[in-house]
């Protein structure tokens, strides 16, 4: 780890001017990639700035038919809120098999999705449910916050608050975690939302994509039978040691199908 | 059987330290003025390399910087290999030199060339970043395919063709006609996947020097204090063997990868006599990925010639192991000795030849790893015995049975120059089957397969070989040490014992069996005995611990101390209890007269040898201390069978170990909770290594599996609850009866795993890992 500063403001508007004011800040938030890859050397930012004593930032709530998850809500708590739970039980089963207890116990939602990491569980649900995020600037909808591998629409020193998820008729998350690291090699969000069906696909690609012709299948007929011969084309999907293009378009069939079973079981 | 001795399931008394973070570990250690070192490592696989150290050596904090140069300059040895081989052609194996630092020429990722002293372990890591190295990168060959290829490059001048040795055992004239006898041939091409060990506990060491005396001490994460002092004493030539003191505190975990004397450690010692203050270094697990010696590299071709009812007439091998880019401390004796003499299997194979081929590579040295060259041995008689059996129409267990070497056929001379001591493999072979519910396995397949899901059920009646012995035949063979144990139990004046054995615990709980044994040998409450191992000035020299030797050898060496010291205290309590010595028996801890009610116990005796106020001390000297030295005859051979059940998913390739039965022959049994213990941390490394393990390097020679993010360890919910259960035949020719445990799972389970998946997709097209993709793939996805 090289040196930097440390800030930990008290509210959001300190928190940004902290983060003005750097030469290169970045925020901390569960620091569950940053404090890695600084450990590793990997980066250097002159500032960190935690928001881990700004009030009001976590905690899970009901706003009318939705769910809204504040940004330093850790994904242990998600997996266990009544409310998620009742409302949107696949969201809190996608946060109850990210990583490992200690990563569930630190790990946030806001420092998941700003990260974007290709291979992260929640771009599927922010994706797949239709959610929001709220920043301290402004509104984003989920399907314009990933622009790329580790892009978001994020303007600099922008901070996210919170993420709204409105409640979907029924949806279910289905994950082919990599056997090492237990990221998503495939990660599928499948939700009836009311007003259409939503197919969201981490791990595949670059960034969360969502699969158009499965959406259309499963609009007409919401059974894994309706997309039984589906898949996804495999050019431009990701290839590593553990799972080849090919594999990845395959799986993302399988875990479609499961997905939809298992919201279609309710 | 008494409470905790031979045969009782004692909880480890180790353990409290271990699971309340009170251990003794070598990283805890901080000695007054410590510094601290951080290594410059090549980034290329194989370049030559300029250092500019100017910049680094004037940062913040820094002590000295080291390179190969200095080395040089004060004419200290390289790296050794402890094991010569010869070849074929009559010729000593090939081991370049490896430097300590490397001087011009870098040979793998990881490779260090220069080590950096500073205050702190933040400094000396910042200004490691600012030695400046310009790189000619030469061109690598990462495959051994590529490394033997006429005309590839040359990895070290002094071996040609990137060859180590071209070895070969068994008779090749008996083998080719027994094929040619054959009504069947079975072949086979297989991979045995290089490993990377992954000790819980990283590489640590700590150097210091005292001027004023010349004395050095080295505290470290070592398998074996003594080897490490005597190789950079007479080797490497840092400091004579009585002005090396090497400590071995707790170490956590080893699996073979702490036995070596390594770049780092070395580089430590030697800087502390160079800087004159405590050089201290503790590894990051991503140098641990690179630095750390792997396991296994195999690429294997093997054919099994079978008579018309399926007897096996001859086993020809012919494998490629991969050296990586230096000869390791041991290296060489493993896909040799420790892998063509173990070809047998449980077999009474008519014939067998094999040859190996031992490669240069430019990727990390690869030495052994628990079960060293008998994993990749069983591996692949096991394959091709279930290839047999498939081919041949024949079931699995039923063609074992027919080739299986009799209960009665033992002392069993083996075609690979081995005799094997005891065994019973039908025995275990029938238990394991019938905990395995075998006889019902076709109606859970159906069952799987309503479900969407192949079950299969694979076998593997493993054989190892511990106690790697005797000298004698072990020196015949080229190994450049003697392959004894030492023991020494001392009592104090108030009756209570230490325990000094040149074994090393790192893991596998010898303060607790080794206590139990002495307990209930001597008949001393086990509460009052105290095991002390790893530390050069406090036990007698010592070999160390590896290939399941510690019981074998190091607790029959205990046994040959204690009874000097019942034939001391027999003298003793006769002249005590005024009886002649041929009338005093002991047992229970006491020496009586016999007949007699008239007895003293071993504490008493103690008590009189250290205050002989009443004592024959004009025939025995004082004191009740005693040492022994033991060489076995043989080797140990442990055997058994496990059977594996699993179920793959075939949309996905996931498989999924659904049961586990291991039935194991490891002799006469100590401990038999820590037996089962080591049985279950042996076949998770071998499922870690049949379904996820699995080191890959890309073309340039970088390691693509650098971190726990692509490598994959086994966790617990990969493995089902274990069925464990143990026969015996005892060992006939040591003390105890006792065989070694510490690898059985790691042997026997890698070919169980491969044959239940083989049976379950019915192909045997597919290599370890089986990943899901490997599975997903050999289905034909």
């Amino acid at each position: 780890m090289y040196e930097f500063n440390y800030h930990r403001p008290g509210t959001l508007e300190a928190a940004a001017a902290a983060l003005a004011a750097a030469e290169d800040g970045q925020v901390l938030a569960g620091g569950q990639t940053l404090i890695p890859t600084l450990k590793q050397r990997l980066a250097s930012p002159s500032d960190l700035i935690d928001l881990g004593s700004i009030a009001g930032l976590d905690g899970v709530r009901r706003e009318g038919d939705a769910i809204v998850v504040g940004a330093m809500t850790r994904h242990a708590d998600v997996a266990s809120s009544p409310d998620a739970r009742s409302a949107i039980p696949a969201l809190a089963a996608l946060a109850d098999g990210i990583g490992d207890p200690q990563v569930r116990n630190c790990g946030t939602i806001g420092g998941s999705i700003a990260n974007a990491d290709p291979a992260a569980d929640y771009p599927a649900a922010v994706v797949g449910l239709g959610a929001e995020v709220r920043t301290d600037r402004r509104t984003i909808a989920g399907d314009d916050f990933f622009t790329g591998l580790f892009e978001t629409a994020l303007e600099d020193g922008e901070i996210i608050v919170s993420v709204r998820f409105p409640a979907p008729r029924r949806a279910a998350y289905a994950k082919f975690p990599n056997p090492a690291s237990r990221y998503a090699i495939v990660g599928v969000m499948v939700a009836d939302t009311g007003s259409g069906v939503r197919v969201a696909v981490t791990g595949a690609g670059d960034q969360v994509f969502r699969a158009g012709a499965m959406e259309a299948a499963l609009g007409g007929n919401f059974s894994a039978d309706a997309i039984r011969d589906a898949s996804v084309p495999s050019d431009g999907l990701n290839e590593d040691l553990h799972a080849s293009a090919e594999y990845r378009a395959h799986l993302v069939g399988v875990m479609a199908r499961r997905a939809v079973a298992a919201a279609a079981a309710g | 059987m008494a409470d905790n001795g031979i045969g009782a399931s004692v909880p480890r008394t180790e353990d409290q330290r271990f699971l309340t973070g009170t251990g003794d570990y070598t990283d805890d250690t901080a000695l007054p003025h410590q510094t601290y070192a951080a290594f410059v490592r090549s980034t290329h696989s194989h370049a030559t390399f300029t250092l500019d150290t100017s910049a680094a050596s004037g940062a913040p904090g820094v002590v000295a910087v080291l390179t190969g140069a200095d080395l040089a300059a004060d004419a200290l040895g390289t790296l050794i290999c402890g094991w010569q081989v010869t070849g074929k052609d009559g010729e000593p194996h090939k081991a370049p030199a490896h430097p300590v630092l490397a001087a011009d020429t870098v040979r793998h990722t990881g490779d260090a060339m220069a080590v950096v002293i500073a205050e702190s372990a933040r400094e000396a890591r910042d200004a490691a970043e600012l030695v400046e190295v310009r790189y000619s990168p030469l061109p690598a060959v990462v495959s051994m395919q590529d490394a033997l290829a006429e005309g590839a490059p040359q990895i070290h001048a002094d071996a040609p063709g990137n060859l180590c040795y071209d070895w070969e055992i068994g008779d090749r004239a008996a083998t080719d006609d027994a094929f040619a006898r054959a009504h069947h041939v079975a072949r086979l091409d297989l991979v045995n996947n290089r490993l990377i060990p992954n000790a819980m506990e990283p590489r640590a060491a700590i150097g210091d020097y005292k001027p004023a005396t010349g004395d050095y001490t080295l505290r470290l994460t070592s398998q074996n204090p003594h080897i490490h002092r005597l190789v950079l004493a007479a080797f490497i030539q840092i400091a004579p063997e009585h002005k090396l003191h090497v400590i071995a505190p707790d170490v956590g975990g080893g699996f073979g990868s702490k036995i070596f004397i390594y770049q780092e450690e070395t580089a430590v010692l030697w800087a502390a006599g160079k800087v004159g203050r405590p050089v201290k270094w503790t590894a990051d697990r991503s140098e641990s990925f690179v630095a750390d010696a792997h396991g296994r590299d195999h690429e294997t071709h093997v054919e099994l010639a079978l008579d018309a009812d399926g007897r096996f007439l001859g086993l020809r091998v012919s494998t490629l192991a991969n050296m990586g880019a230096y000869l390791s401390t041991f290296a060489s004796c493993v896909p040799s000795y420790l892998y063509g003499t173990l070809l047998q299997g449980q077999y009474t194979t008519e014939a067998i030849y094999c040859e190996v081929k031992a490669v240069f590579t430019n990727t990390t040295p690869v030495d052994a790893l628990r079960g060293a060259g008998r994993p990749e041995a069983t591996y692949v008689v096991e394959r091709i015995v279930d290839q047999a059996a498939r081919e041949m129409g024949i079931d699995p267990a039923e063609l074992r049975r027919r080739n299986f070497i009799p209960s009665d056929a033992f002392p069993y001379p083996t075609k690979v120059a081995l005799e094997y001591d005891s065994g019973n493999y039908r025995l275990a072979l029938d238990r394991a089957l019938d905990l395995a519910e075998y006889a019902g396995f076709d109606t859970r397949r159906e069952e799987a397969k309503s479900r969407g899901k192949l079950r299969g059920i694979g076998l593997s009646a493993y054989i190892e070989a511990c106690g790697i012995a005797p000298s004698q035949v072990v020196g015949s063979l080229g190994a450049g040490v003697g392959l004894w144990e030492s023991g020494g139990i001392r009592f104090n004046p108030t009756g209570n014992v230490l325990v000094y054995t040149g074994s090393h615990s790192h893991g596998q709980g010898h303060e607790t069996t080794f206590a139990q044994l002495v307990s209930d040998y001597l008949g001393v409450p086990f509460e009052n005995v105290e095991v002390v191992h790893g530390d050069t000035e406090k036990t007698p020299f010592g070999m160390g611990t590896y290939g399941s030797r510690s019981l074998a050898v190091g607790g029959s060496a205990l046994v040959k101390a204690m009874d000097k010291v019942i034939a001391k205290g027999r003298k003793i309590a006769a002249f005590s209890l005024e009886a002649s010595e041929e009338d005093i028996e002991f047992g229970g801890g006491n020496f009586t007269v016999a007949g007699t009610d008239k007895s003293m116990n071993i504490a008493e005796v103690a008590f009189s040898a250290y205050v002989p106020h009443n004592y024959p001390l004009d025939e025995l000297e004082p004191g009740l201390e005693e040492t022994g030295f033991y060489d076995p005859a043989n080797f140990t051979f442990p055997a058994g069978t496990h059977v594996c059940e699993v179920e793959v998913d075939p949309e996905t390739g996931v498989t999924e170990i659904v049961h586990w039965v291991a039935v194991d022959d490891f002799g006469n049994v100590v401990n038999p909770m820590i037996v089962e213990g080591q049985v279950h941390g042996g076949v998770a490394h071998g499922v870690g290594q049949a379904l996820l393990e699995g080191c890959a390097y890309d073309a340039d020679g970088q390691l693509l599996t650098g971190s726990f993010m692509d490598y994959t360890m086994p966790r617990a919910d990969d493995l089902p609850d274990l069925t464990v259960e143990t026969t015996c035949t005892p060992c006939p020719h040591n003390p105890l009866g006792v065989k070694g445990c510490g690898e059985a799972g790691a042997i026997a389970a890698p070919a169980a795993v491969m044959n239940a998946i083989t049976d379950a997709i019915d192909s045997s097209a597919i290599d370890m890992p089986a990943t899901p993709q490997a599975v997903w793939r050999a289905l034909g996805g």
